[in-house]
């Protein structure tokens, strides 16, 4: 069954980015590695859909270090944000159109 | 899109939000264990005493020698008792996130253990200064009233039920304080029946589940 794509975020099409996103709206930052351990991806794989949100300019990012250890955290923008709540509107509508 | 694929979106939304922000591999058994531990504590506090007809117990106004005696007794099986658990309940929190495959170090884990701490560290320091003041009879509320309030404050990031524990202990420490002289009664109910009661209802909601996922 197909239906409309109405406000439907392209960003969000794969569902790694999704995820990413959720975890961020969820809390207030989060590190590459726990993101990593938490979603069960490879580091390149991580890297990439981070590299795409952070384009999109959903989400900023703060490198530091522990020690010696860089400590990559990222954040949700404003810009993501919104875009999460339009995403899981979108996501809403389209159930509801197919219930009518 | 299908609508399959929506729902999946959905689904795989909520769980990642859940699992980002709370730490789910808290063994209930260690809810058990730390109430038998607590119980045989309050049996061996009790023995202690009302040994030798109450000796130490009435001491409390009279010998001191007898009274430091059993203070330092009782300080030891309470930090014993405070061990053991503690050690227990890493232990099998330790091997329930291992048999799931989640980390047990985690950004969830950590924030746990800094919101429970400071009201267990506050309560702490609070119950220890008026134990050296002479004021026996704030021990068990005491215990009981920052024990709830640490777990209330740290049920943010875990199972909702360790809210519902932390309020009783709460509810059980204010009665405690209104009824003094049956402080040591309180905590055995706290620390032991409440750890028993709650720690069975964790075992069989959440790790019997848990083995299938």
């Amino acid at each position: 069954m197909k239906v409309t794509l109405t406000n439907f975020d392209k960003a969000f099409e794969n569902r790694i980015r999704l995820q990413i996103m959720s975890v961020l709206v969820a809390n207030e930052s989060y590190d590459f590695n726990s993101l990593k351990e938490l979603l069960d991806v490879t580091d390149g794989n991580l890297a990439s859909h981070l590299k795409a949100l952070e384009k999109e300019e959903y989400i900023t990012v703060n490198k530091s270090f522990l020690g010696r250890k860089p400590n990559t955290r990222y954040m949700a923008s404003k810009t993501g944000m919104a875009a999460f709540k339009a995403h899981l509107q979108a996501l809403e509508n389209l159930i509801k159109q197919q219930k009518l | 899109m299908k609508q399959q694929d929506i729902y999946d979106d959905i689904s795989s939304i909520r769980t990642i939000m859940e699992r980002s922000t709370r730490f789910i591999s808290l063994s209930g058994l260690s809810g058990v264990m730390a109430g038998i531990y607590a119980l045989i504590g309050a049996y061996a506090a009790y023995t202690m005493l009302y040994a030798n007809g109450g000796e130490a117990y009435v001491a409390r106004s009279g010998n001191a020698d007898v009274l430091h005696n059993t203070n330092f007794k009782l300080f030891v099986l309470a930090a014993v008792i405070l061990i053991v658990s503690v050690s227990t309940g890493i232990l099998l929190t330790v091997r329930k996130a291992r048999r799931k495959g989640s980390a047990v170090w985690s950004q969830s884990s950590k924030s746990l253990l800094l919101s429970g701490a400071l009201p267990l560290l506050a309560g702490g320091c609070f119950i220890i200064i008026l134990f050296m003041q002479g004021h026996y009879g704030i021990i068990a509320p005491g215990c009981l009233i920052f024990y709830g309030l640490a777990l209330v404050a740290a049920s943010q990031y875990t199972f909702g039920d360790v809210k519902w524990l932390g309020l009783m202990e709460i509810g059980l420490g204010i009665l405690a304080t209104a009824l003094p002289g049956y402080g040591l009664l309180f905590w055995a109910i706290g620390f032991g029946v409440l750890h028993i009661i709650y720690g069975t209802v964790m075992h069989f909601k959440y790790d019997r589940e848990g083995n299938v996922n």
